[in-house]
C-alpha cells in the first residue's frame, strides 16, 4: 500500500521531540530561566506583552522560552492563553498624566515643564558590538539590586502630575482637543471588526498590531504616501496605576501598576472652510517600553484619520480596511503558514483543468493560444 | 489539559458561537460575523471549524476529522488529537459512525444523514473577495443581491479559456438568494451540497464569519445555459480500491514522473476495498 502520506501521528510526535531538542540546544549550557529572560530580555518581553495583548511579564517570558526566542510564536502562545481567561472588569481609563516617568521627551519644545528625561534608551548609543559582553562575569550582587533596579530613581517616587505637552497647546486652541468617545470602547476580541471602525476600535487593533507592519506603514507616510507632517510632541514611558470600580462597591480600587509607552504626535492641518487652522494629533500606546511601536502607531492612527479630516486618501496607510485587516501578526502568520498544509485536492483540480484547456488548445489548428508558452 | 474547559472554549464563548450559528441557519448562505476567539492552533489551520466543533460537541458525540478527504493527513490528526485531549470524546475514521465531521477541502463520498453535521474549515468566506477586496463593498453587494460581477467573471473565463476556470471553491447560490463560497472543496463535491440531509456549517476563524446550509436546502452551482456546470472526471480508476466514481489524487511515484491515482477519501477507499477485494 502507498504509505508516503500515512503515519501523520508518529511524524508529528517525532517533530515535536526534535523541536524540544532544538529549543534546549547544547545540554552542556545551563538552562535559561524564565526569570533571566524577564530580567535580561525586557524588550522582547515588552513586545510579546504588547502584541499578545496581555500584561504579564512572567508569562511573556515563559512564552519566549517555550517559543525558543521566536517572538511572534511567543505572541501567539500568549494570545491563545489570554482567550481562555475570565474577564472580571473593564478597568478605568489609565491616567498617563500621572505616570511615574522613567523617560520622557518632546521633540517639539526645547524644554517642557517636568523636564526632558532620557532614561534607559538606545538613542545616542554607538552601535558598536561590545565584545566584553562575550565573556561577562557576574558582578557581585549589590544590596539594592532588586526588581526595581530598572528604574532606581522612580520606584519610590510618588505619582506626580506631569502634564502632557499637547495639553499646553490645546489650552491655546492651537491643537485639537482629544476626541473622547462616549460609552464603552470597542473590543475586537469580543466583537468582529466592522468597517468603518470607531477610533477606539482602530486604536485597539493598532495596539495589538504587528510592530514591523506598523513601522513600515508609519515610515511610508513620512516618505509621502499619505504625508502627515509629524512632530514627536511627546513620548513618555513609565508606570501608571490601574484601577477598577466594581459595581457593588461604587468606588475605585487600585489593582496594580503597569508600564506603558505613550506617544502623542503633533501633525499639521491646514484647516478648512469650517475650521481655523489647527494642529491635529496621532496617538500611540503600548505595554512596556516600546517606543518604536508607540511612534509607528501614532503615525498610522493619524494617517487613518484622513477621511475624518477631509484629506485625500490614496495611500495604503490611510486605508482603514487595508491596515486593520492586515495588522494582526497572529492572523497573518497563520494564513501565510497554512500554505504548508496539504492542498492536494485543490491542486489536483487545477491540474485537471489546465490539462483540459491545453488539450483543447492543441487540437485547435488556428492556434489562437500558444500552448508551448 | 485539566485546567481548560470541556472543548477548550469557555461556555460564554460557546454560547456566543451557537447564537451566531442559529442566525446563520435562519439565513442560509449569509455570512454572520462572530467574535472569533484565538485558538491554540494557527489561523488558517482550521480555527473556524475548530471553534464550531468546540461549541457544538457534547460528551455523546463521535467526531471525525478529515483534511483533503483523509483522516491521516497531519493536520486532521492534530485536530482530532486536540479534541480527544480537551473533550475526552470518541473519535472515528468511519463516515457512517460520526455525528460531527470536521472537514477541510472535501465532502465525504459516503452520503451523509440528517443526524450528522458537516463542519467546513473556511479560509476566505467571501465569494466576491477576489473581485472586490473591500468588505464594506461586498456586504452591500450581498444586501442588494448585486451579483452581476460574479457572472461577468465566469463569462470572461469562458471567453478566454473556453471554460470556467474555477476548479475549486466554485461559487454556489444558496436557497435562491445568497451567493456563497463552498470553501475550497473541488467543484466535484458541489453537487453533494444540494439538498443534503445533513446540516452544513462553515467557520472562518481569521475572518470571523460563520454561515450555514440547513438540511434539504437548494444549492446551485453558478453556470450558463450554454455552458452548464460540470464536475471533474478521470479516465483512471483508484489504484487501491478500483473505485471509478470518487475524487482521485494524483501521486508521482518515481523520478520518471510516473503516476498513480488513489481515492482522496481514505474511508471511502477502505470501505470500497473491503467490499470489492475482501
Amino acid at each position: 500500500m502507498y504509505v508516503a502520506v500515512k503515519g501523520g501521528e508518529r511524524a508529528i510526535e517525532a517533530a515535536h521531540e526534535q523541536l524540544r531538542l532544538k529549543r534546549r540546544g547544547d545540554t552542556r549550557e545551563r538552562i535559561l530561566s524564565v526569570a533571566q529572560i524577564q530580567q535580561q530580555l525586557p524588550y522582547a518581553v515588552d513586545r510579546v506583552m504588547a502584541e499578545g495583548s496581555l500584561y504579564d511579564p512572567e508569562l511573556a517570558a515563559l512564552a519566549i522560552k517555550q517559543a525558543a526566542g521566536d517572538l511572534i510564536e511567543a505572541i501567539f502562545l500568549l494570545r491563545a492563553y489570554r482567550t481562555t481567561l475570565e474577564r472580571f472588569f473593564d478597568s478605568n481609563p489609565v491616567d498617563t498624566g500621572k505616570m511615574r516617568i522613567e523617560r520622557r521627551l518632546s521633540a517639539a519644545f526645547k524644554d517642557v515643564p517636568g523636564g526632558q528625561v532620557l532614561g534607559p534608551t538606545f538613542d545616542y548609543t554607538h552601535r558598536l558590538l561590545d565584545f566584553s559582553l562575550l565573556d561577562e562575569a557576574d558582578a557581585p550582587a549589590e544590596p539594592a539590586a532588586s526588581m526595581d533596579c530598572k528604574h532606581p530613581d522612580q520606584s519610590q517616587a510618588p505619582a506626580i502630575d506631569c502634564p502632557h505637552v499637547l495639553d499646553m497647546l490645546a489650552n491655546e486652541g492651537l491643537i485639537e482637543q482629544p476626541a473622547y468617545q462616549q460609552g464603552d470602547p470597542g473590543d475586537i476580541t469580543r466583537q468582529a471588526l466592522h468597517h468603518p471602525a470607531k477610533r477606539s476600535t482602530r486604536l485597539q487593533a493598532l495596539a495589538r498590531g504587528d510592530e514591523g507592519f506598523l513601522l513600515a506603514l508609519g515610515y511610508s507616510t513620512q516618505r509621502g504616501y499619505g504625508r502627515t507632517h509629524p512632530f514627536a510632541g511627546e513620548i513618555r514611558m513609565g508606570q501608571v496605576d490601574v484601577s477598577v470600580c466594581p459595581e457593588e462597591l461604587g468606588f475605585d480600587i487600585d489593582i496594580g501598576e503597569i508600564e506603558l509607552t505613550e506617544c502623542n504626535m503633533i501633525n499639521q492641518f491646514k484647516g478648512s472652510r469650517r475650521q481655523a487652522a489647527q494642529f491635529t494629533r496621532g496617538y500611540g500606546l503600548a505595554f512596556g517600553h516600546n517606543e518604536r511601536k508607540a511612534m509607528s502607531m501614532a503615525l498610522v492612527d493619524r494617517a487613518l484619520r484622513g477621511s475624518e479630516l477631509d484629506e485625500s486618501c490614496n495611500s495604503p496607510a490611510q486605508d482603514e480596511e487595508f491596515v486593520l485587516a492586515h495588522a494582526d501578526n497572529v492572523e497573518a502568520v497563520g494564513f501565510v503558514s497554512h500554505l504548508k498544509l496539504p492542498h492536494y485536492v485543490d491542486f489536483q483540480s487545477e491540474l485537471e483543468l489546465i490539462r483540459r484547456i491545453r488539450e483543447q488548445a492543441d487540437s485547435q489548428p488556428d492556434d489562437s493560444v500558444d500552448s508551448a508558452a | 489539559m485539566s485546567s481548560y474547559n470541556f472543548a477548550y472554549l469557555d461556555e460564554h464563548g460557546k454560547r456566543m458561537i451557537r447564537r451566531a450559528l442559529l442566525k446563520a441557519v435562519a439565513i442560509p448562505g449569509y455570512q454572520v460575523p462572530f467574535a472569533g476567539r484565538e485558538m491554540p492552533m494557527p489561523y488558517g489551520w482550521g480555527t473556524g471549524g475548530i471553534q464550531l466543533t468546540a461549541s457544538l460537541i457534547g460528551r455523546g458525540d463521535v467526531l471525525k476529522v478529515i483534511d483533503q478527504g483523509a483522516d491521516d493527513t497531519t493536520n486532521a490528526v492534530s485536530i482530532r488529537k486536540f479534541f480527544k485531549h480537551v473533550c475526552g470524546i470518541q473519535t472515528t475514521e468511519r463516515t457512517l459512525e460520526a455525528s460531527l465531521i470536521q472537514t477541510r477541502h472535501r465532502i465525504p463520498e459516503t452520503p451523509l444523514r440528517n443526524d450528522q453535521i458537516l463542519i467546513y474549515q473556511v479560509p476566505i468566506p467571501e465569494p466576491l473577495r477576489f473581485i472586490e477586496p473591500r468588505e464594506s463593498e461586498t456586504r452591500t453587494m450581498h444586501a442588494l443581491e448585486e451579483y452581476g460581477v460574479m457572472h461577468l467573471k465566469l463569462y470572461e473565463d469562458i471567453a478566454r479559456f473556453g471554460h470556467i476556470s474555477t476548479a475549486y471553491a466554485y461559487p454556489v447560490r444558496v436557497n435562491g438568494r445568497y451567493i456563497m463560497d463552498p470553501s475550497p472543496i473541488p467543484k466535484f463535491d458541489n453537487p453533494k451540497m444540494h439538498r443534503m440531509p445533513a446540516l452544513q456549517l462553515f467557520g472562518a476563524g481569521r475572518e470571523k464569519r460563520v454561515y450555514a446550509i440547513p438540511p434539504w436546502t437548494d444549492v446551485v452551482s453558478l453556470d450558463f445555459e450554454d455552458h452548464p456546470f460540470q464536475v471533474q472526471q478521470w479516465d483512471e480508476h483508484c489504484a487501491l480500491c478500483g473505485s471509478s466514481n470518487s475524487f482521485l489524487d494524483e501521486i508521482i511515484i518515481d523520478n520518471q514522473g510516473n503516476r498513480m491515482f488513489v481515492c482522496s477519501d481514505s474511508d471511502h477507499c477502505q470501505q470500497h476495498s473491503a467490499v470489492h477485494h475482501p
